[in-house]
């Protein structure tokens, strides 16, 4: 580190990290960013704190085992029965008395509905900066957060930086960044935070909670194989074959963004950066050029292969395996070969 | 009853493309939109009025040619628009953003009555941060209502509101006071086409334009680059990856001989793969 902190943000010190807790349990992009934070803070040479805020039923003690297990060396907890369920007022009110009396120098939360939600107010109130949806935080050789993040409609990417204000913030989507391995019966500290909010002072009242219906069917941000079309598939009859190798290959299936423009899939079915971002096993891209905005959705993949007539798309350039060829003619003959390899070892095996 | 709705005009990312050698974005004649996700905050607080009677004002901070959206949305029936611009407003962050138009928004209640709503879109299609409705709302001290799908109940004498809004995992239904702030979801209605008469109007009617100190400003330096905490340090292009994709021979093959070296492919690179999915194909 080269430079000396400013006199005035020597007093901020600590990476936190929002942890979500939705229906008693806690969301994966909190634990993915206590891995990154965990980064951060051996870089500047500071703690890792989870901050846990709940209603007083919250499963709060379960939820600090599993936040120092995944790598803090705190937990800040907050409780009160006013927080039983999210509601941006009283949440909003406890982090951000939280941060002016603990001081963090970084902030980060997941970009979900309810960390957006939230950072926005946090950071408003706080008058600091919030960097939106970052694809990679690194800390630079002043001590500063750099948040990189795609820049719109082109092939770039920029990073931002908080210069004169303090925590620095930023929301980071799920699956963006891996899931640390858990190391069971790693402990930390807790501390507790009183809240003083009175019921009556929250004009909000949450009435019903209706859950998805849908919410058990397979998660393609957490599917172990996805497979994906793009335009180079000529029209929406060949999404077919996109759902078919992915049926056999026991995976989930998706698309670029022009797709759920044309009306060919539901936008939940979209990959990238305004879509879902997917890490998994193996990735099979057919039709789809690789523009940065579907890239950063899917470059934590193990194994990216794609399928392009074009030998020269972009998406080559971070693809593991390439196939240069006719995607509505490979993606059959590759979802049979599959299908009897499979069989083959099944009865082998 | 009075609405103000934020817009925002965006380029039509849809055209954009990037030059193919520079990595740069080639902006030349490309169209600009209302940002998409705010028609649907428009079309809901016209949906209001014209059940509940008052007025829509649409706002927008921006170059001059924004008024350009603006006018668009005088067409679609609101009933009066303002454009805030200033030089002092460049290069703004969401936190100044929502500070010049949360100061926007005080000087048109001051000036037409307090507007018992503000609406944003969910988000913008260039920034795509999601910060500027939940920034204007603490500014203002509104209560917020993010990802609204509906509303159900908007009483005025009782000054308050219940909606549906998208949560984690669900729809939550909550009821508050008003005033609120309300950053619409989107496909929750469709724009409509303005009257014959609106649009007529639209290209005729006077267009407020404010600069800073007309909006009440009197300090700038919560405004444009110098009220921004966050500072853009570098622009750069993706590095390719150090190897490239290694491709698989296609010439004068057929598909079947193509796919079955593919996944040779696969499963070399990926040794436990092979074994996992047999295990998962083996549960159908
Ligand atoms: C703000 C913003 C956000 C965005 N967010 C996303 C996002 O989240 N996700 C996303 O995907 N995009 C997003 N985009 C759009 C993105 O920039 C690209 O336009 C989009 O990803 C391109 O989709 P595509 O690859 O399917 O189509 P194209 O770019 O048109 O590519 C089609 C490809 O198919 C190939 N091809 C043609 N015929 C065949 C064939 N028979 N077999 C095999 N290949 C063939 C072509 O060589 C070409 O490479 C966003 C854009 C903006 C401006
Ligand atoms: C590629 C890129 C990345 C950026 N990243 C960040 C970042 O991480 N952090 C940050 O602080 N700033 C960032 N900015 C700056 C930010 O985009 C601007 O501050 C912008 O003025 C508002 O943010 P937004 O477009 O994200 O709006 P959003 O917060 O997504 O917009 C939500 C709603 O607010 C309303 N609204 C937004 N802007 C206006 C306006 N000018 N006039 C009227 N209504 C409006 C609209 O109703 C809109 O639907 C970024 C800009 C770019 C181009």
């Amino acid at each position: 580190m080269k430079k000396e902190l400013p006199e005035r943000f020597r007093s901020y010190k600590n990476v936190w990290v929002f942890i979500e807790i939705e229906h008693g349990e806690i969301h994966p992009v909190s634990l993915e960013l206590l891995g990154e934070g965990r980064k951060l803070a051996d870089k500047l040479g500071v703690e890792l704190a989870g901050v846990l805020i709940g209603g007083e039923r919250a499963p709060l003690a379960e939820a600090s085992t599993e936040v120092w297990e995944h790598g803090a060396d705190a937990v800040y907890i907050a409780t009160h029965a006013a927080l039983e369920h999210y509601r941006n007022d009283p949440y909003s009110r406890v982090l951000t008395d939280m941060v002016n009396e603990f001081k963090p120098e970084i902030l980060l939360l997941g970009a979900t509905v309810l960390g957006r939600d939230l950072a926005g107010s946090v950071a408003t109130t706080l008058l600091t900066g919030l960097t939106a949806d970052c694809t990679e935080l690194a800390i630079d050789d002043d001590r500063c957060l750099a948040a990189t993040r795609p820049t719109f409609g082109g092939s770039l990417l920029c990073t931002i930086y908080t210069l004169n204000t303090r925590p620095q913030m930023a929301t980071v989507r799920p699956r963006v960044m891996s899931m640390p391995p858990r190391q069971p019966g790693r402990k930390g500290r807790t501390v507790p935070f009183r809240v003083s909010l009175r019921e009556d002072d929250i004009v909000t009242k949450v009435l019903r909670f209706l859950p998805d219906r849908d919410s058990n069917k397979a998660q393609l941000a957490y599917a172990d194989i996805v497979v994906a079309g793009g335009l180079g598939l000529k029209s929406p009859e060949n999404m077919q074959h996109v759902r078919a190798l992915a049926s056999v290959l026991g995976g989930d299936w998706g698309g670029s963004r022009p797709l759920v423009q044309k009306g060919w899939m539901p936008a939940d079915r979209q990959i990238g950066q305004t879509g879902k971002t997917i890490r998994p096993k193996l990735y099979i891209a057919a039709g789809i050029s690789g523009a940065i905005q579907h890239r950063v959705g899917v470059e934590g993949a193990d194994l990216i292969v794609a399928i392009n007539t074009d030998p020269q798309a972009p998406i080559f350039d971070f693809a593991h395996v390439g196939v240069v060829a006719d995607a509505i003619e490979l993606l059959p003959a590759l979802t049979e070969a599959f299908r009897k390899r499979l069989a083959v070892n099944r009865l082998a095996g | 009853m009075h609405i103000v709705v934020c817009i925002k005009q965006v380029p039509d990312s849809a055209q954009i493309r990037v030059h193919p050698v520079t990595n740069t974005i080639m902006r030349q004649g490309v169209p600009t939109i209302i940002n998409p996700y705010d028609l649907f905050a428009v079309e809901e607080a016209l949906r209001l009025r014209d059940k509940f009677g008052g007025e829509v004002t649409v706002l927008t901070m921006g170059p001059p040619m924004a008024e350009d959206s603006l006018r668009k949305a005088l067409g679609f029936g609101a009933n009066r628009a303002v454009l805030l611009t200033d030089r002092f407003f460049a290069g703004s962050d969401t936190l100044a953003t929502s500070y010049a138009l949360s100061q926007a928004v005080k000087k048109i209640g001051e000036t037409w009555g307090e507007a018992q709503i503000v609406f944003t879109g969910k988000q913008t299609i260039d920034g795509d941060t999601a910060q500027v409705g939940p920034g204007i709302a603490r500014r203002l001290g509104l209560n917020q209502l993010t990802y609204v799908s509906a509303i159900h109940d908007l009483d005025l004498a009782g000054g308050t509101i219940r909606v549906s809004r998208r949560a984690e995992g669900g729809v939550q239904e909550l009821t508050t006071k008003l005033p609120a702030l309300i950053t619409m979801l989107e496909g929750t209605n469709e724009i409509r086409r303005g009257t014959v008469q609106d649009v007529l109007r639209a290209s005729r009617a006077e267009v407020t334009v404010w600069n800073a100190a007309q909006a009440g400003i009197a300090d700038v330096t919560n405004c444009g680059l110098r009220g921004s905490p966050t500072v853009v340090k570098r622009v750069f292009a993706p590095q390719a990856r150090a190897v490239k994709a290694d491709q698989i021979e296609v010439k004068d093959r057929k598909p079947e001989a193509v796919a079955a070296d593919l996944i040779e492919k696969i499963f070399a690179t990926q040794p436990a793969l092979e074994a996992e999915l047999v295990r998962t194909a083996a549960q159908y």
